[in-house]
């Protein structure tokens, strides 16, 4: 049933922390990893060894380089994958119902059974955050690891997505942003959390955590700290002198 | 609404099995998630020291690793020529004949005819005991050509390093500098150590030419010029010691600071400490003016006072040393600035950061604790500053000193093994002294003397024999690279090509693709592995490797060993070798057999075992000669190395109550298997910091087997060993270098830290050759062996140049372009891409993406065999010719580690080549094993 | 866009299919017997076979019933339940004038509006994608509604009318390039806000999440050289509009001319539509920096 709802019991979703994301692709593969014999159809790789491979993933790291107006450009690693939007267009082209946004928590799911693979939704995605698995013609997404939140099968502390338990760098966190106590709302609040493509009106509910600011090599904090390289000697005989002194002290 | 019901709690898996990851060095915990039989899920283990819980994309790609294509099925013998990859399956019974019949007769005549090189090896405290029961010297795993700078860099100046020896104080650092790291082995605990520092507002520094990875989230980058790091970090040594801002107390007491050395440069002992009658090295004690051993109870010794002896001699505190040698006006920050490629006033406010975080910010721990003076200190003073640093620093033929030049900095500061700064983790700290030496004496029929690695003490450790020639097929431990720890697995092949030092018969080789990527001059290297000499023998008659894929080098061998993989074997993870301690543990681990192979291969370690026994070595067999070991798994729990201590120190004893030591107990691998695949102990809080000098450290490393008796010791920025090496080069002593070295050692073996401009640039001309050619490690593939993994390869299969804006403007760069990359060895043709967080004089690209045609199981045209690029093409193992009519190699003249990153090339745009592929394209090879399949969709 | 034949085909032979009934369903020209037979004929395989190759793209055919479940939100459930519906009274429509040889004005009205309505969903389809800025405008029903209306005409053989559709066609089809292009800077999204990294500075991709292909740069990714653009918007403006303009206009009117600026107009209608798909950027693009 692809008509949103009015609002949903909780908000589940990402906030990423691009201050810390090292770009190592952990959570990309534990992704594929988890997906491929969890949730829905297998993820497939087409021409898996040969000149063009190409599968699916649910989730994916861009590096940018950013380059302030003066100063020297900075590399950002980027990971992406579905943001669980609020108005999920991608939802509501669907004509067969298969795509739809869970009342509970918010969660953006495709129902495989269902899907005919037109490939409409993954239009309607301004994030490119769906893929149609070539093998099975079904839509894929990230599925906040509905299979795995939730599961009584995995210890309480498990219950949370593959990405976030493998990233080493722990630049990824789950939580509820309709809770304004979460760890994520708070993170959020503290680091200015962005929304991306706000423009595009889709609401998203993940969030990303700004790369903090950066000291420039000639940044003018050196006044501040002159004071620690205060010279208690220009050369060696002036040095072993303070030396003597300074011994005697401990 | 009515939407669908779903299982948001299906059944995850059968069962888990708990082992240790090997899809790289790291060697992190995992759980195996088991369903019908198959592997379903790998995620991490949150109880492992040393990942807790996180897993890397490589681990993450173990499913697709363990069923890869590029397997090995059975033992193989070559039935074309050697590189062309034809094989024929044969038995094992027929490889361990074909094996024994080989190396039979080597070990009855004359060992050194075999030479045992185990690459990137994670059992060397087993396969040199199998090499030395051999009798062979010609034995080292792969550190010659990785890191040894770093490792020996640091042992020898504070008794350990970075990586596995060491890590910073992730919890309480304030200040993280780190130097020339794209992964480093320690790839998840780094991650998890910056993620923490963030969490805590830390600053991180990083050093580095290129701004990724690490150097990407940094709150600051350091656009270092590569192999200028030494002056880098002398400059900002220069500000602290002309500010006065080190640890005086700290220097005085714990480092050789405040030993004696002799000033005369007439004496044959200029240079040497200043000893007592039995050899203890003298500090004057500020309290009495006497001289008194520097470890004397009660002594508190200075370092500000000359000392003249009733010959006249004159002794000087080595402070009094590195005092005069750091303030000359050559470490300036102005004079370094554009060398490095780094403004002054930013080396300037660094200095005074590293100041300010250490002396300011001071971290005090009450904790008590006894020093090895007997002094009790009810406090830990800590300086919560830390470095790390990796192969951007070893990597470079000054890297050995620039590694010094680190530990120095970190010294001066008084911020080693104190809280919030550097830390040791056990069986680190651990002095040279309490290494072995090198041993590499042969008697036919019979074992090697001792152990083949170790550290030299001066110039009568070296392998040489009395006219001063080489003992060693790779002349490790000669005066070309007289400190070369690790031995130099690089200088194998070229040198049992060329028969210098002498002829061999049979290249033993495992884990190490030598006839590609891991070797410099792939081409020639290539060419060296299957050349004939005029009878149309190959000059390097018998080649056998074990491999457990079907990589570039398994198409040069004359018998292929098939291992299984990391799931399907036993391993042991030793503190008899490389540990996975933490500073405030000791730790060991096993793999085991989660899965059983499905094909004819066994763990390369139980071939040893076997192979061993048909060859009836003492250790292997009994009196009888029977079989001692079954297999590894059975060494792995009966032997002992020392009475009470074996491969593995958790569970020891019948009723498992041992810990690092005691009796054998049967039931051990199920003990660790129960615990997860590890052990750990833990230090008691007294005994966390200090750990050289700590009274309670040196106490509990006994206990633990890790010592049998304590050995406190200061730390070392002052070398003496390496004064010995100069006094030989002056022509003192009586073991002499030859001529053509003298000078080469002088300058090299400086007691203290100093830089050199790296050899192949002082060896081409900069106008030539004026850029500077980098490679990284792809966090999300391991070397060549990640190409096989149909997951990780969509990531990186192929890579591009990077080239920084001046260059790129420059050359009128455009995207898509190609550019040809010359150096004085060699020309590839590449794809370029730009970047602008890059140093201007550095290019650089991802490493060891390129593959050979038909390897790894690869399909025609696999982008990584068509666009991807090695850089080994470019860099040769020997020198340009510098006209003295001699080949100096490309390497540090102290430890002999490869230089790789010395490399110098110049850029040209070009036309794309009309097959738009790489250049130079080296051929194919057949495939042992077929192509991989078309699709595949794998789900348990 | 990737301009995926099967989806061109659609749109373009529906629209033309349902055109041509819009104007059989008014009665004109009014037919009845065998020459309504074979109208109806052609007038069904268009659309028909329009629908049918819509499903060639669909990872899941055997499922595409399900698409007619969600009227109440997808105009591509719409379009599938209003053509449908289209169908069917056309069908009735069609079997009175050929069988019976009787003609039903209301079911005709009835049919005349799901005829068109049938080309609105489908335009719509395109149009509500605020992903794809160029398609995102008021512009796309109404080319896609004079495309099908000027084809129509032709084959309803309604010459005077198609002359003056093909007229206003022409200016549509500038009107919607010279908003098209505009459109993508308007939408304000960009790899900036996309990124949310504009505010440090000017964003660029250093490295791609993949170095091979996958379903995103292949389906949204697809970009056209400038030359080649401009070169088919000619074609487009003269196959479409102004050689069947000048034929009409100037040939003795017959089938022949008749069918001679049809097949021309039809070649225009290809290429026109190769251009909505090829043209379009998708603002997932960004994040790969190909737009
Ligand atoms: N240009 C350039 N070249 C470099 C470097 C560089 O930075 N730049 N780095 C150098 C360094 S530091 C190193 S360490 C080397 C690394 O290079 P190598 O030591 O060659 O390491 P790999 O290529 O990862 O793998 C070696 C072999 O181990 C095999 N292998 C993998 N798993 C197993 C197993 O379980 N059992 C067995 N028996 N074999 C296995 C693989 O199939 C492969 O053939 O590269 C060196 N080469
Ligand atoms: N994912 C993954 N992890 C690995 C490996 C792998 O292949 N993949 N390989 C393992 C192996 S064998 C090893 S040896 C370690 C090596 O670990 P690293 O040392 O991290 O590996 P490299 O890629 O050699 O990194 C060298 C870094 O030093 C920089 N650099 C080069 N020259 C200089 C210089 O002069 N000064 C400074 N400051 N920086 C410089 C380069 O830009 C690069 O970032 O990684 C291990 N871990
Ligand atoms: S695992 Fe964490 S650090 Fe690595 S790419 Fe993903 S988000 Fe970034
Ligand atoms: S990110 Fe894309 S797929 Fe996910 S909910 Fe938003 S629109 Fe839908
Ligand atoms: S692809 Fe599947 S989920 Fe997406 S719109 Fe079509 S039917 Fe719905
Ligand atoms: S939440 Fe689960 S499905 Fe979504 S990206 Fe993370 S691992 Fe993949
Ligand atoms: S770092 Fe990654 S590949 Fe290496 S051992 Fe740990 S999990 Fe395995
Ligand atoms: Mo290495």
């Amino acid at each position: 049933m692809t008509l949103l709802p009015a609002q949903t019991e909780r908000k589940l979703g990402l906030a990423i922390d691009l201050d810390i994301c090292v770009g190592c692709h952990a959570c990309v593969i534990n992704c594929k990893e988890w997906n491929t014999s969890n949730y829905g159809a297998a993820l497939s790789d087409i021409d898996a060894y040969g000149e063009a491979p190409a599968g699916t993933f649910l989730n994916r790291i861009h590096t940018y380089e950013v380059k302030p107006p003066e100063g020297i450009a900075q590399t950002v690693h980027f990971p992406k994958s579905c943001l669980h939007c609020e108005d999920a267009p991608c939802v509501t082209v669907c004509p067969t119902g298969a795509s739809y946004k869970r009342v509970e928590d918010g969660i953006v799911l495709v129902n495989e059974t269902s899907c005919i693979g037109c490939g409409l939704c993954a239009w309607a995605c301004p994030y490119g955050a769906r893929e149609l698995d070539a093998k099975e013609g079904v839509m894929k997404k990230c599925t906040l690891c509905v299979d795995r939140i939730y599961n009584e099968n995995l210890p309480e502390i498990d219950r949370e997505p593959a990405c976030v338990r493998t990233c080493p760098a722990n630049a990824r966190h789950f939580g509820d942003f309709a809770d304004p106590d979460s760890n994520v709302s708070k993170m959020s609040a503290e680091r200015g959390g962005m929304a991306l493509m706000s423009e595009q009106g889709t609401k998203p509910v993940n969030r990303y955590l700004p790369p903090r600011p950066k000291t420039a090599p000639a940044s003018g904090d050196i006044d501040i700290l002159a004071p620690f390289l205060e010279p208690i000697a220009e050369e060696p005989k002036g040095l072993l002198g303070w030396l003597d002194k300074a011994l005697e002290q401990i | 609404m009515n939407q669908p019901k779903i299982n948001t709690s299906p059944e995850v898996s059968d069962e888990i099995r708990r082992t240790t990851c090997y899809m790289c060095a790291c060697r992190c915990g995992i759980n195996v998630h088991m369903k019908d039989g198959k592997v379903k899920y790998i995620e991490g283990n949150r109880d492992h020291p040393v990942n807790r819980g996180v897993l890397c994309a490589k681990g993450s790609a173990g499913i697709m690793q363990h069923y890869s294509p590029a397997r090995l099925r059975a033992p193989l013998k070559r039935v074309g020529e050697r590189g062309s990859g034809e094989f024929e399956e044969i038995s094992w019974d027929e490889a361990y004949d074909i094996a024994a019949g080989w190396l039979g007769p080597i070990r009855e005549t004359d060992q050194r005819k075999l030479a045992f090189f185990t690459g990137r090896d994670q059992s060397q405290s087993f396969t040199s005991w199998w090499a030395q029961q051999f009798g062979t010297p010609n034995y080292a795993a792969h550190g010659g050509f990785c890191s040894v700078n770093m490792a020996a860099g640091g042992i020898y100046t504070m008794g350990g390093a970075f990586w596995e020896f060491g890590q910073p104080d992730w919890e309480r650092t304030k200040m993280f500098m780190i130097f020339g790291v794209a992964e480093d082995h320690d790839s998840n605990p780094i991650k998890l150590g910056l993620s923490r520092l963030k969490e805590r507002g830390a600053k991180i520094v990083g050093v580095n030419p290129v701004r990724s990875g690490y150097n990407a989230v940094a709150d600051e980058w350091v656009a270092i010029t590569p192999g200028t790091d030494g002056l880098f970090i002398l400059a900002m040594v220069h500000e602290l010691l002309k500010a006065g801002k080190v640890d005086l107390s700290y220097l005085a007491r714990y480092t050789n600071c405040s030993q004696l050395v002799n000033c005369d440069p007439n004496s044959d002992s200029h240079g040497l400490f200043l000893r007592d009658a039995d050899g203890k090295e003298l500090v004057v004690d500020r309290a009495t003016g006497k001289l008194e051993p520097f470890d004397k109870a009660g002594v508190t010794p200075d370092m500000g006072r000359d000392y003249t002896a009733e010959d006249g001699t004159l002794y000087r505190p080595v402070f009094a040393l590195i005092a005069e040698k750091y303030l000359s006006d050559d470490y300036k920050p102005e004079n370094v600035a554009e060398r490095c490629g780094i403004p002054a006033e930013q080396i300037k406010r660094l200095a005074a950061e590293l100041a300010r975080t250490a002396f300011e910010e001071e971290i005090v721990l009450d904790r008590e604790w006894t020093d090895f003076r007997g002094v009790k200190h009810d406090k830990m003073i800590g300086r919560p500053v830390a470095c790390h640093a990796m192969r951007g620093i070893s990597a470079h033929s000054n890297g050995f000193q620039t590694c010094r030049a680190i530990h120095l900095l970190q010294i001066l500061l008084g911020s080693v093994e104190v809280p919030g700064g550097f830390r040791f983790k056990p069986p680190y700290p651990k002095p040279t002294t309490a290494h072995p030496k090198p041993h590499c004496k042969v008697t036919p029929g019979k074992p090697l003397n001792g152990p083949h690695l170790g550290f030299v003490q001066g110039p009568e450790d070296l392998a040489i024999d009395g006219d001063g020639n080489p003992i060693r097929i790779d002349k490790a431990y000669t005066w070309e690279n007289p400190m070369s720890s690790h031995g130099l697995m690089h200088m194998v092949i070229s040198n049992a090509y060329a028969g210098d030092p002498y002829k061999i018969d049979t290249l033993f080789m495992y884990m190490a693709n030598m006839s590609w990527n891991s070797s410099m001059n792939t081409r020639g290297v290539m060419e060296m592995l299957s050349d004939k000499d005029e009878n149309g023998d190959y000059v390097i008659p018998h080649i056998i490797y074990s491999d457990a894929y079907s990589s570039e080098m398994v198409a040069y061998a004359d018998l292929v060993l098939p291992d299984t993989t990391y799931l399907e074997r036993h391993d042991c993870i030793s503190l008899l070798d490389r540990p996975i301690c933490e500073a405030e543990a000791a730790a060991d681990s096993i793999r085991w057999p989660v899965v059983e192979p499905d094909r004819d291969v066994k763990g390369f370690q139980t071939m040893l075992v076997e192979l061993g026994v048909k060859l009836g070595l003492p250790g292997f067999v009994d009196e009888a000669g029977n079989a001692v070991f079954k297999d590894y798994a059975d060494y792995m729990v009966n032997h002992q190395r020392r009475p009470g201590v074996g491969p593995l120190a958790g569970w020891r004893n019948e009723d498992g109550s041992g810990q690092g030591r005691g009796d054998v107990n049967p039931k051990q691998i199920e003990k660790y298997i129960e615990n997860g695949g590890f052990w750990i102990s833990h230090i008691p809080d007294e005994a966390q910091f200090y750990k050289p000098w700590n009274k309670g450290y040196q106490d509990w490393a006994v206990e633990r087997g890790i010592f049998d008796a304590p050995q406190p010791y200061v730390f070392t920025p002052y070398v003496e060993t390496m004064q010995k090496f100069r006094l030989a080069a002056q022509g003192k002593g009586d073991i002499q270098p030859p001529d053509h070295l003298r000078d080469h050692i002088e300058q090299a073996m400086d007691p203290l830290p100093v830089w050199w401009q790296p050899f192949e640039e002082a060896g081409v001309s900069t106008q030539d050759y004026p850029l500077h050619a980098l490679t990284q490690r792809p966090m999300a593939m391991y070397h060549s062996w990640g190409s096989q993994n149909a997951w990780l390869r969509q990531i990186h299969g192929r890579n591009p140049l990077y080239v920084p804006r001046k260059v790129w403007d420059d050359h009128g760069f455009r995207e898509g372009d190609w550019a040809k990359l010359t150096s004085h060895h060699g020309e590839i043709t590449v794809p370029v891409v730009l970047m602008e967080a890059l140093n201007d004089k550095t290019v650089w690209t991802w490493n060891a993406i390129g593959k050979r045609k038909g390897a790894w199981a690869l399909g025609e045209n696999a982008p990584e065999t068509t666009k991807g690029f090695l850089l080994n093409h470019l860099i040769h193992e020997l020198l340009p010719p510098k006209g003295d009519g001699l080949r100096w190699s490309n390497s540090d003249p102290i430890t002999g580690q490869a230089a790789w990153y010395d490399l110098r090339v110049r850029i040209s745009r070009t036309e794309a080549p009309a097959d738009a592929s790489s250049k130079p394209d080296l051929g194919s090879q057949e495939s042992p094993v077929g192509r991989g399949p078309q699709d595949i969709a794998y789900e348990v | 866009m990737h301009p995926a034949p099967s989806v061109i085909a659609f749109t373009a032979l529906s629209g033309l299919g349902f055109g041509y009934l819009f104007f059989l369903s008014l009665g004109t020209p009014e037919l009845t017997g065998w020459p309504a037979f074979w109208a109806y004929l052609v007038a069904f395989g268009l659309s028909v076979g329009g629908l049918v190759s819509s499903t060639f793209h669909l990872g899941n055919p055997q499922r595409a019933w399900r698409a007619f479940s969600q009227w109440r939100s997808s105009w591509l459930s719409r379009e599938g339940v209003v053509s449908v519906a289209a169908l069917c009274v056309m069908g009735l429509y069609a079997a009175a004038a050929v069988f019976l040889g009787k003609v039903y004005p209301v079911l005709g009205f009835i049919g005349a509006f799901l005829c068109l309505g049938t080309v609105i969903c489908t335009a719509m389809i395109y149009t509500q994608l605020k992903t794809v800025p160029r398609w995102n405008q008021p512009m796309t029903p109404i080319l896609f509604l004079l495309f099908s209306l000027t084809g129509g005409a032709m084959l309803a053989g309604q010459i005077a009318l198609a002359l003056g559709l093909i007229a206003v066609l022409s200016a549509a089809q500038l009107f919607h390039w010279v908003v098209g292009d505009q459109r993508l800077a308007e939408s304000g999204s960009s790899i900036e806000t996309a990124t949310g990294l504009g505010n440090i500075g000017d964003v660029r991709l250093l490295e791609p999440p993949h170095t091979g292909p996958n379903y995103l740069l292949h389906e949204m990714a697809f970009k056209v050289g400038r030359k080649h653009r401009s070169r088919l918007r000619a074609i487009t403006m003269a196959t479409a509009g102004a050689l069947p303009f000048l034929i009409l206009l100037l040939m003795p009117w017959s089938i022949l001319a008749i069918l001679l600026a049809l097949v021309l107009h039809m070649v225009g209608l290809l290429a026109s539509r190769w251009l909505f798909f090829a043209e379009a950027e998708h603002v997932q693009a960004f994040y790969y920096d190909k737009l």
